[in-house]
């Protein structure tokens, strides 16, 4: 010990000062201890014999790790002061410690110890990687090495401090922490998801705006100059009225917030910018961005959440996990509580309950009633809501001024309100299926999910009808034009004059009809409608219905409160399914109408800060608590999938129906994707277009696919065989556990016999002395030796007793 | 390059993205006038408990239990005692940090390991304090064989840490509902 402390006052004066003057082995005693108290258990007796076996080891390994240190700085003092004149081994050394401490002071943040034992350990490390770094590259290019630390530490500090920004930056982070300690993480889960979604949409806005709108409004030709992009003089008059322009007519109609306003003209403005080109390219790059995105949360949240194994510790998650520590409002742990409790009640009942199973003739047949019923419900939704469409595409025809409200928007609100009233119909028939909550649950959704997914198809399917009408139209109006221009010929000629051209105003100019246009103006009005509803729905039936049920229940008969109308709950579920169906309208949209994504930005701008304040204002919350996490990936999985059915109709209609020849960038063309191949042709050197168009040889693209069908037979096969092998790993270490603990028994009852024995031949021994002996001072001493002699036997009965637990362990 | 104490703390208490500004001021809240001047204050426990976040939390006196570093062990926190605590349930802690501190939470007893005992407080714990709130003998009886059956790998009839640590590894959502922020 003295040997070591006078090493130390040679030691570096920098760390004796730090450690406040005391000597460096009290320090280490002292951590030493401190890690012991941590232990929970060091003080108290050992109990079992694998908890000593691993302190043991534990200890072991610090007393090594500390040892090797200590040799290492040892070592490094004895070497001699002048770091060139190391040599390569030493040299060597010094490296593997440095690079020990940059472990250490990197893995420290995962170490459960206390912040003044991390801080200590830290400035420690830190003191000698600072002190031997520059050593380390003495004699070798020091100065680019010192030059190459510093500037490593620079970049990790820039990092932190990037991070630390970039968190500090999040949008309405108080907001949605304040919801979180009021309501749990499920609802605040809602909040996050919107936020999401803010974040892909304010892309996707940047890209459409960027690239599409804004180059068109300033260098494309402006508003009057083409026929195209000015008001028909027939709807001139009526082009500014609040009415026309709430419905995206008149002036909206005809500007870059729809497709028809773009002119086909190949490159516009000083900077050859490619109009059409980036218009298709910004359609196609919206659906891309949008399925990377989700995939990569998807694989993200997969990762975090383990490999699937729901239900393997189903009790012991509900006893370890499910309390919120978030919760800082008396009124929600009590809800917690209640809601803890029945889910423990349920788990337990179940559990006895799956063991038997009565009357499974009778439930089976309620469900598939109830299946049954479900479906009519679907198909009668589907029905009316194309009803509905040809009913409005007949009153277009008659002319819009003579209808009503009603009949103008009838489409929009009959889709608005079934998509209010029929998951309210499938709550009451979910009842006839008793299942446990959470299935009954993921069966709503999954209906909802149906519901929402048939009436958006039947909707389209009623605007393909439309499209046709229009495409049959768009024949007829060619052929007028050719004789109204023919006319114009004639009547100039027939003047015979050498007089000015005649000039038509664009405003006069016949029109082809614009499908394209017609498209994004139904989804625009579409999505404008469903906000209004539901913005209205929660204003009456949450904040209505709050106020009500607070100032009526004064002068009430029964307690509103805690009986019938009471506070509503916020629908984490609907309102998710609200929003990802809405997002499947933008992508159907977007390709059509450019201002989607702007319009979408901001509504879900509005409606985050109207939902929070609904939220805190008018909800109570929620009397079972749902796991927000086992959703998650359920609801990205729904975002896939209707990313994927909401990009089909579009696709669909990008490849296979032909542009209108009056409107567009793409007017003129045959197909919409022929811009491609008009580009490739022309902006790219000649080898490209050879390479491109071999690329896409059927020859080559089919066996890439074959491949690509290969490769995910083959992960899929390889997962399926790790979760086969985690299973019998599971399995053998139990049973290596068991016949450890098997041995481990053996060994103890042996040790303890040894023990018996140890002690019975010793007080014999004891006994013959005393026999022998007469004198008291003899016995005095005898029983003395034969305490020492027992205490020897057992104290070695006991050590082998720990051997043999260590040994078998 | 010579740095100070304080800046290395803050350095590491950037790292685990605790603000100590705030922490600071919120238990500086907690002391009286007189307590303020001097360093390295005890504030006792049922103080420390009047915090908002901790004062609905079942496992209270336990969480200060865990953290204090007092030699009569009555929960009483410094403030490096409550920083440990913010750091420990904040936003960056790793989970095996977390499961660590939950374990010593969950273990009442102090003996290192999760038997029926301490499974038995914990439960009702969570069930919460009135009598119609909680679970009869024989269900409380029941959902302790099966906890027990599920954890207990080695059939000790107790869980121990890494017991404990492989369940709240493959559970999806400890990491976020471990979490106290201020």
């Amino acid at each position: 010990m003295r040997g070591r402390d006078t090493e130390q006052k040679e030691g570096t004066v920098i760390e004796r000062k730090r450690r406040g003057g005391k000597g460096g082995e009290d320090e280490h005693q002292e951590q030493e201890k401190e890690k012991m108290s941590y232990r929970p258990g060091m003080r108290k007796e050992r109990r079992a014999g694998e908890r000593e076996q691993r302190i043991i080891k534990n200890q072991k390994e610090e007393r090594g790790t500390r040892r090797s240190r200590e040799k290492l700085k040892n070592e490094i003092r004895k070497s001699t002061r002048e770091p060139e004149s190391l040599s390569p081994e030493e040299l060597e050394k010094l490296k593997e410690a440095v690079d020990e401490r940059k472990k250490l002071i990197q893995g420290l943040r995962g170490k459960p110890w206390s912040m003044k034992k991390k801080l200590v350990t830290l400035r420690e490390s830190q003191e000698f990687v600072e002190k031997y770094e520059g050593a380390l590259g003495k004699g070798k290019g020091r100065k680019l090495y010192a030059y190459k630390v510093m500037m490593a530490k620079k970049w990790m500090k820039f990092q932190r401090d990037f991070e630390n920004f970039k968190t500090a930056c999040i949008p309405w982070e108080m907001k949605i922490k304040e919801i979180e300690s009021h309501f749990g993480s499920s609802v605040a889960s809602y909040f996050i998801f919107l936020r999401w979604m803010y974040g892909i949409n304010m892309i996707l806005f940047g890209l459409t705006f960027g690239l599409v709108m804004v180059p068109e409004a300033l260098m494309g030709r402006p508003y009057g100059s083409i026929p195209r992009k000015t008001v028909p003089r027939a709807e001139e008059a009526s082009a500014m009225d609040f009415a026309v322009l709430w419905d995206f007519g008149g002036y909206a109609q005809y500007s870059v917030l729809f497709y028809g306003y773009y002119n086909n003209q190949r490159a516009i403005g000083w900077l050859k910018f490619r109009m059409p080109l980036s218009y298709f390219l910004v359609g196609v790059g919206t659906v891309a961005y949008s399925y990377m995105v989700v995939i990569r949360t998807m694989a993200r949240n997969a990762n975090e959440s383990g490999v699937g194994d729901d239900n393997s510790f189903n009790f012991s998650w509900k006893t370890f996990t499910s309390w919120d520590y978030l919760i800082g409002n008396p009124e929600t742990a009590d809800n917690k509580f209640a809601s803890i409790t029945t889910s423990f009640k349920e788990a337990i009942l179940e559990e006895q309950e799956s063991r038997k199973d009565d009357n499974i003739h009778l439930t089976r047949f309620l469900r598939v009633l109830a299946n049954f019923l479900v479906l009519c419900c679907l198909a009668g939704s589907g029905y009316l809501i194309y009803f509905v469409v040809r009913r409005s595409q007949k009153f277009a025809l008659d002319g819009l001024d003579t209808h009503t409200w009603w009949e103008r928007n009838e489409v929009n609100m009959v889709m608005s309100l079934l998509g209010m009233f029929c998951p309210m119909l499938f709550d009451v028939i979910s009842a006839l299926e008793n299942y446990h909550p959470r299935v009954a649950l993921q069966w709503q959704l999954g209906r909802i999910f149906a519901l929402f997914l048939g009436n958006l198809y039947t909707f389209i399917i009623a605007l393909m009808d439309e499209i046709n009408l229009k495409r049959e139209e768009e024949k007829i109006v060619k052929f007028n034009i050719t004789t109204w221009e023919a006319s114009l010929y004639n009547s100039t000629v027939s003047e015979n004059s050498t007089g000015p051209p005649i000039t038509i105003q664009p405003a006069d100019v016949p029109r082809g009809p614009c499908w394209e246009t017609m498209v994004g103006q139904e989804f625009v009005r579409l999505i404008i409608s469903d906000t209004m509803t539901t913005y209205i729905t929660l204003l009456i039936g949450d904040f209505l219905r709050a106020v009500l049920v607070r100032f009526l229940n004064y002068c009430w008969c029964w307690d509103l409160e805690a009986g019938f109308p009471s506070y509503s709950e916020f629908d984490v579920s609907g309102n998710v399914l609200g929003l990802i169906f809405n997002q499947g309208m933008i992508w159907m949209g977007a390709f059509y109408a450019p201002c989607l994504p702007a319009l979408n930005v901001l509504r879900l701008h509005v409606s985050m800060y109207l939902q929070c304040w609904a939220v805190m204002c008018c909800n109570v919350p929620q009397e079972r608590v749902f796991k927000a996490s086992g959703s998650n990936n359920f609801y990205m999985a729904m975002l896939l999938v209707i990313l994927f059915l909401s990009t089909l109709p579009a696709i669909y209609t990008i490849v296979t129906i032909p542009p209108s020849f009056d409107c567009g960038p793409f007017s003129g063309k045959k197909r919409m994707f022929d811009v491609i191949q008009e580009t490739l042709e022309s902006d790219f050197p000649a080898w490209f277009s050879k390479v491109f168009s071999s690329a896409s040889n059927p020859g080559l693209v089919l066996p890439f696919i074959l491949l690509m069908v290969l490769a995910i037979y083959y992960l899929q096969s390889t997962s399926k065989s790790y979760k086969e092998a985690n299973v019998e790993l599971k399995k053998k270490l139990q049973t290596q556990n068991e016949e450890n603990k098997k041995k481990n028994k053996r060994a103890a009852l042996k040790a303890q016999m040894d023990l018996e024995e140890a002690r019975k031949a010793a007080s014999q021994t004891a006994e013959q002395q005393k026999n022998n002996n007469a004198s008291l001072q003899d016995q005095e001493g005898e029983t003395e030796l034969c305490i020492k002699m027992k205490q020897d036997v057992f104290n070695h009965g006991m050590k082998r007793n720990i051997q043999c637990k260590q040994k078998t362990k | 390059m010579g740095t100070t104490a304080s800046q290395l703390g803050k350095d590491l208490l950037s790292e685990y993205q605790v603000s100590a500004q705030n922490a600071h001021k919120r238990f500086t809240e907690l002391l009286t006038k007189d307590e303020k001047d001097l360093p390295n204050t005890r504030v006792s426990m049922e103080r420390v408990l009047t915090l908002p976040e901790l004062k609905s939390n079942p496992f209270r006196k336990r969480i200060c239990y865990v953290f204090s570093t007092s030699e009569q062990k009555d929960g009483s926190l410094t403030f490096e005692d409550f920083l440990d605590l913010l750091s420990a349930f904040s936003d960056s802690a790793t989970l095996e940090i977390k499961s660590h501190y939950a374990f010593r939470i969950f273990d009442f007893d102090d003996d290192g390991t999760l038997d029926c005992g301490d499974l038995e407080k914990l439960v009702n714990c969570l069930t919460g304090e009135t009598d119609e709130t909680r679970l009869t003998t024989e269900e409380m009886r029941q959902l302790i064989n099966n906890i027990l059956e599920e954890s207990d790998i080695d059939k000790d009839g107790t869980v121990n840490l890494s017991e404990f640590q492989h369940v709240i590894s493959r559970s999806p959502d400890f990491v976020s509902s471990f979490k106290i922020v201020l």
